[in-house]
């Protein structure tokens, strides 16, 4: 698919304006703080609903204006959709689909799929688990839609579930009664069932994880041996909280998700004292990792600051060639490996090759070059390698230009 | 702000659900604007609603007397109860005119965010309702989020051993729908809760 129109009303700094794009390369060039990345960020925002800069849309709209208006016209094999989004500040967004409303604005997720990197990438690798949780997880939404309900409910359940654990600990941890209250506390009765929620959606969400990351892993070692031109291998492996709450054993076999959900029971019920304790859960995805090492070593820690920034790098291309190219021949139809046919997602690339020495900037465009639609913003032409041919806009004072050429 | 009657009344608006503070003052001047004798009846319903009406002894719906509608109504089953969260729940299946039996209004779903625990609901009255042996079948029809799978579950967990059966209200697609403009979720629930037609 690609993205053959972007006009903006309001958005960041941009009062007005409209860009014919093309398939194939699109840069974005000037100098910095003159509104590059604003165009990328609103088209990561048509295909996710959210800024891959800031969490609050308020941001986004231009300082003094109520709302902010981004339509976008996406090309599907031989099918054009518009999407138009108005972002509004204190009120609710609307979307509209070739020209319609629509009933609720996530309706229109899934219609454009971007893969974007960012420099703000860089906490996939140096920050919390959080952030390379938040990776999997958008990738696991891109690859399923379903699976944002699950997301979401998961995220419910364990907010009720850490609500019931605190209100069932709190009289102990204030040095209370312990005794026989602990069975028969009124709150606890209903903790079977939050287990068995968090045992049934959390097994699903890890199930899916496992399954990414392991389709996922042969292009990360691939996309960063390119980028980094061979300093030790990059490999990614999911450590779940399951492991260490059962001291399970290394397998090489994935799990099924009906395995996951009993192990899941056995942990919390192993768990409940120490849980209940504390006030928290304990084990479940949202303890789980995507662990990242480099030459055997952890990234995090060991990795400098060009080897992290390509790892990061490398895991947002292997998250393009798998939607792209499918996960090859599963016999798990646990998921829909093939996603093709939605048409591979635009690929947006903020601010890379600065980074880059010569000989990596040229494997970088040799690994993007066939991709249906690249979108490159960069501060100076000469970042961009002359192989990268396409369309080039000159973006200045918050006026685009198209250069011929 | 407004002067004593007029504040003391957009703030007493304010507090009800779904009303804001300018819902609030616009009701507000148009019950100044009124007739007396229009505001009068207003003031006169909310006066009858807490004088008359009272919760059914047997199923917690609203009703007028000591048992709601449904209880007395000797046509309905008594064999078959459907399990409902809210008052409003009871209406929007009585629409339907499907359902014979009679319900049981829990009055909430399992939620520990808001401290709602299953003392909090009217369980315990549900199981004495059981006690007599006539019942059957009980149709858990909390609603399809997370609480009201919760509670579903845990009911179902509560009344499982007694020799019931228990049934849940099927998940799917809307009637008169097409099936391309179904969210993924409810498609999703109608795939799992799919029935064999033939074979």
């Amino acid at each position: 698919m690609h993205v053959s129109h972007l006009s903006l009303q309001d958005f960041r700094s941009y009062t007005q304006v409209d860009l014919e794009l093309e398939p194939g390369v699109n840069a974005f060039v000037g100098p910095n703080g003159q509104g590059k990345t604003n165009l990328v960020e609103a088209i990561g925002y048509v295909a996710t609903l959210g800024s891959h800069r800031v969490a609050n849309d308020a941001a986004l709209v231009r300082a003094g204006a109520q709302r902010a208006v981004v339509r976008t016209r996406v090309v599907r094999g031989d099918r054009a959709s518009t999407i138009d989004l108005e972002i509004n500040v204190g009120r609710a967004n609307r979307a509209r689909l070739n020209r319609s409303p629509v009933p609720r604005v996530r309706d229109v997720v899934g219609i454009l799929r971007t893969v974007l990197f960012a420099p703000e990438d860089l906490v996939l690798v140096k920050g919390d688990p959080d952030a390379r949780r938040r990776f999997l997880d958008d990738l696991m939404i891109l690859v399923s839609p379903r699976l944002a309900s699950v997301l979401a409910d998961y995220e419910r359940v364990l907010r009720q579930r850490s609500a019931l654990l605190k209100s069932a600990g709190g009289p102990r941890r204030r040095g209370r009664s312990t005794g026989d209250d602990a069975a028969g506390s009124p709150d606890l009765r209903t903790l079977d069932v939050w287990d068995a929620k968090l045992a049934v959606l959390g097994a699903e969400i890890i199930a899916v994880r496992q399954r990414l990351v392991v389709g996922l892993a042969p292009f990360v070692d691939d996309a960063y041996d390119r980028v980094s031109a061979g300093q030790g291998r990059a490999e990614i492996a999911y450590r779940s909280s399951l492991a260490s709450a059962l001291d399970l054993p290394e397998t090489d076999f994935l799990p099924t998700v009906a395995e996951i959900e009993a192990q899941l029971l056995e942990a919390v019920s192993r768990l409940r004292p120490k849980e209940i304790e504390r006030g928290v859960c304990l084990v479940g995805p949202h303890r789980d990792d995507l662990v990242l090492t480099l030459g055997g070593l952890p990234a995090k820690g060991y990795a400098s600051h060009g080897e992290s920034w390509s790892f990061a790098l490398a895991l947002r291309l292997a998250s393009y060639s798998l939607l792209t190219e499918g996960v090859g021949d599963s016999d798990d139809d646990f998921w829909v490996a093939d996603s093709r046919e939605d048409g591979e997602p635009v690929l947006v690339l903020d601010d890379v090759f600065a980074e880059l020495d010569v000989r990596r900037r040229q494997r970088l465009a040799d690994l993007v070059a066939p991709a249906r639609q690249v979108l490159i913003t960069a501060a100076v032409p000469g970042d961009v390698p002359e192989s990268l041919v396409g369309v080039r806009f000159d973006v200045h004072g918050g006026e685009v230009t198209r250069v011929a050429r | 702000m407004y002067e004593g009657a007029v504040q003391d009344l957009i703030d007493e608006l304010g507090r009800l659900p779904g009303v804001g503070p300018k819902s609030a003052q616009r009701i507000a001047f148009h019950l100044l604007a009124a007739d007396a004798d229009d505001v009068r009846r207003l003031v006169d319903a909310l006066t009858q609603v807490k004088a008359r009406v009272k919760f059914c002894e047997v199923c917690g719906n609203v009703a007028e007397e000591e048992r709601c509608r449904v209880c007395r109504d000797p046509r309905r089953s008594p064999t078959v109860i459907c399990v409902v969260e809210e008052p409003k729940d009871v209406v929007a299946i009585e629409r339907t005119r499907e359902f014979r039996g009679t319900y049981h209004v829990l009055g909430g779903a399992i939620n520990p965010i808001d401290n709602v625990g299953p003392d909090d609901l009217r369980i315990s009255q549900l199981m004495s309702r059981l006690a007599d042996g006539q019942v059957t079948e009980i149709i858990l029809a909390t609603d399809p989020n997370v609480e009201g799978e919760a509670t579903a579950t845990y009911l179902a967990r509560l009344l499982g051993p007694m020799g019931l059966r228990v049934t849940r209200l099927a998940s799917g697609l809307p009637v008169g729908g097409d099936l391309e403009y179904a969210d993924e979720v409810t498609l999703g629930r109608a795939f799992e809760g799919r029935r064999v037609v033939h074979g």
